[in-house]
């Protein structure tokens, strides 16, 4: 009975999901009621299983073909998929009854819960698989889920185009993360994870086979985690509702990628040249984004680009070689983030749908609650002791500085531009004078939205202290306590800090014109360029192929030749009776000739 | 007294004159009835063949014979189906002209 609970937290989001869809789908208030009970159901499994220190869950074999190829159905309980259940059902649960209230009025509501409830099966799948095979197809059902949900007002060609985007960047990174799983399946027979770890070192296979094998894996968390260069999909997917950008880019699904590479580190780890690809990716991608969001003005895309900022620093300790500092900074941006995240939607929606921070202003005054948890949670992002931040970030960065100082450098960099450019977004959206007529009559957002957000300032103040996050993270310390770590992250913190107040206090508009950040560095441009030129000449090649080979040759050939031959049969038939029993006569003739005389 | 060759002349005969009329004639009766000649050509050179082919004990071999008796019978009953074919022609078309009846041709 209770070796179950573990199926029953993956199984009650899709019953939900399934049941919404099928029994309930009119029922927009029962969808949302059933959706909200189903995660809830999954969060207090979670619970329980957290607080149980040795647990399995039956394991039923899926495929089965002796000696070639064993898929089990089997669920990973370890420390690391412990913490990891805690905290996806918990934030998850806590933006499902966000969205009580943020999608109060929405017609599609029942849609929206049951692709919610899709994503949390998903989400907790990938957390649960104990083996490639799974973990590979949650993958791309959370792909879908996301898919699902950003293009949620597809009436909006933004939305669907955002959409459309994301799934097709996650795809480019899927493949090569089949590739890789089936690299790593090759040279040492099995998929699921406990088996391959004593095989990986007894592995004779070229050092450069394991390098390719683990990039390729990296390409699927590169692309599910949003890495240059496949980060491009990230901001975009702002089109989506905040609780989805919040629950879904921010504090679950792209850490999936992360998670993954903690998963798997053992074919990581095996290979120093891909770890030093990962460390350097990780690295760009945290000082690119870092960089782009300080000249962004939707509310929404900076906070994006953050997320992609610090998902860098985590690919950064990932490739360092320390999951621990890693998944301890997944631990804390998961709070502080979805934090950013849904007060931010409660500004938009208290706005009327206003993302654009240049028209906002002076929302301290109206909006008091949730202009104090987003203090939090900016305190929290940018690193300023005592909140969560501060302390998941320091790790990165000693670690960094201990083993390789010119990623130290870039990390230091890029703490300096978070602190820019959260302080900006927070100086301009909640100091000064309202700068639009919705800024200046804005109201407080309703309290089912406001529960979650203190639940989350609360969460991201201690959750970096070691006596919280000791339960469910290994809290990396550093050995012989570097004092100059810190405080280099302070001053950096400080420079930021000052240099963005004294840029944009009373500011109406943005005093810094740099193109080349506002045009996102011209990633996105340079893809334009590229998928319009090759796909446009496949596309002139295939359809010349299409219309002068396939169709002029092939079947209008087919059809010309049948049609004109019969024309020409059509001559023989004279319709006399006579002449046709004539020939008939004449053949026999010829028959008895050749027969008997030849 | 004839022999086999004069048996033959005149198989030979009444199939070319039932040759003529079938290619010949537009009445279909008449083509029937021209049909029905060359039967009864084929039928005599079988008759002729079996008389002037005797064996050891001087009998002629009766196959050919029973042979035509089979044909002379499925003659007739292809006649039978053959004429109320052409009855059942008649009255939708209320003509027996082979050149009237061409409907097959596109």
């Amino acid at each position: 009975m209770n070796r179950l609970v573990p199926w029953y937290v993956l199984l009650s989001p899709l019953a939900s999901a399934v049941g919404i869809t099928v029994l309930f789908r009119r029922a927009k208030a029962l969808s949302s009621v059933v959706s909200n009970a189903a995660v809830l159901v999954s969060f207090v499994c979670s619970c329980w299983i957290f607080l149980q220190p040795n647990i399995s869950a039956p394991e039923p074999n899926w495929i089965d073909i002796p000696g070639i190829f064993q898929v089990p159905l089997g669920l990973t309980l370890d420390k690391l998929s412990k913490t990891m259940l805690v905290l996806v059902s918990g934030v998850g649960a806590l933006i499902h009854i966000y969205s009580l209230g943020y999608m109060r009025d929405d017609e599609g509501k029942s849609r929206y819960f049951a692709a919610l409830s899709l994503f949390m099966f998903a989400m907790l799948g990938i957390v649960l698989a104990n083996n490639f095979i799974m973990l590979f197809i949650f993958w791309e059902l959370v792909g879908f889920t996301s898919y699902v949900l950003i293009g949620h007002w597809f009436e909006r060609d933004a939305a669907a185009d955002a959409a459309k985007k994301a799934f097709l960047t996650n795809r480019v990174g899927d493949f090569g993360f089949m590739v890789g799983i089936l690299m790593v399946w090759m040279a040492t027979g099995s998929i699921v994870f406990s088996d391959i770890v004593p095989q990986m070192s007894k592995l004779t296979v070229n050092p450069g086979y394991l390098a390719i094998a683990a990039l390729l894996i990296f390409c699927g968390a590169a692309a599910k985690s949003a890495q240059f260069p496949l980060h491009v999909w990230l901001p975009d997917a702002m089109e989506g509702p905040t609780p989805v950008s919040a629950l879904i880019h921010a504090a679950t699904m792209v850490a999936a990628g992360v998670y993954m590479l903690a998963r798997v580190a053992f074919v990581i780890q095996s290979s120093q040249d891909a770890l030093l690809v990962i460390t350097w990716i990780g690295a760009v991608t945290a000082t690119m984004s870092a960089l782009i969001a300080t000249q962004q003005d939707d509310i929404k895309r900076i906070l994006a680009y953050s997320t992609l900022s610090q998902l860098g620093y985590m690919i950064m300790a990932v490739g360092l070689a320390s999951n621990e500092a890693a998944i301890f900074h997944l631990f804390t941006h998961a709070f502080f983030k979805a934090l950013l995240f849904l007060g931010a939607g409660c500004i938009i929606v208290m706005l009327h749908h206003e993302q654009n921070i240049w028209n906002m202003g002076g929302l301290a005054r109206n909006l008091p609650i949730t202009f104090l948890t987003f203090a939090v949670g900016t305190l929290a992002l940018i690193g300023c002791p005592p909140f969560s931040g501060f302390f998941s970030k320091d790790a990165i960065l000693a670690l960094a500085y201990a083993r390789n100082v010119p990623i130290f450098v870039f990390a230091l960099f890029t703490a300096a531009l978070t602190a820019f450019y959260m302080a900006r977004l927070f100086i301009v959206v909640f100091l000064g004078k309202p700068r639009s007529a919705n800024a200046k009559s804005s109201d407080e957002a309703p309290l089912v939205m406001l529960v979650p957000l203190i639940i989350l300032a609360v969460l991201s103040t201690v959750g970096g202290f070691s006596f919280f996050a000791r339960h469910f993270v290994v809290v990396p310390h550093e050995k012989e306590l570097i004092i100059f770590v810190p405080a280099l992250a302070i001053g950096a913190m400080i420079i930021g800090l000052g240099s963005s107040l004294a840029l944009y206090r009373n500011q109406t508009s943005e005093p810094l014109d740099a193109q080349l950040l506002r045009r996102r560095f011209y990633i996105d441009d340079f893809y334009d360029w590229l998928i319009n030129s090759t796909q446009e000449l496949l596309a002139r090649i295939t359809a010349f192929f299409d219309r002068w080979i396939i169709d002029a040759g092939g079947v209008h050939g087919v059809t010309g030749g049948t049609w004109g031959s019969g024309a020409l049969l059509r001559l023989l038939q004279v319709g006399n009776l006579q002449a046709y029993s004539f020939l008939f006569g004449l053949g026999i003739v010829f028959l008895i000739y050749f027969t008997i005389f030849r | 007294m004839a022999t086999l060759g004069d048996y033959l002349i005149v198989s030979g005969i009444l199939f070319t004159i039932g040759f003529a009329g079938t290619m010949l004639r537009r009445n279909i009766i008449i083509i029937l009835m021209s049909l029905e000649l060359m039967f009864n050509a084929a039928n005599l050179s079988l008759v002729a063949f079996s008389r002037f082919h005797t064996g050891t004990n001087g009998l002629p071999n009766y196959n050919a014979q029973v042979f035509v008796f089979f044909i002379i019978t499925v003659a007739a009953a292809e006649v039978a189906v053959g004429l109320a074919i052409v009855v059942a022609l008649y009255r939708a078309r209320q003509t027996t002209h082979i050149e009237d009846i061409a409907n097959l041709k596109f």
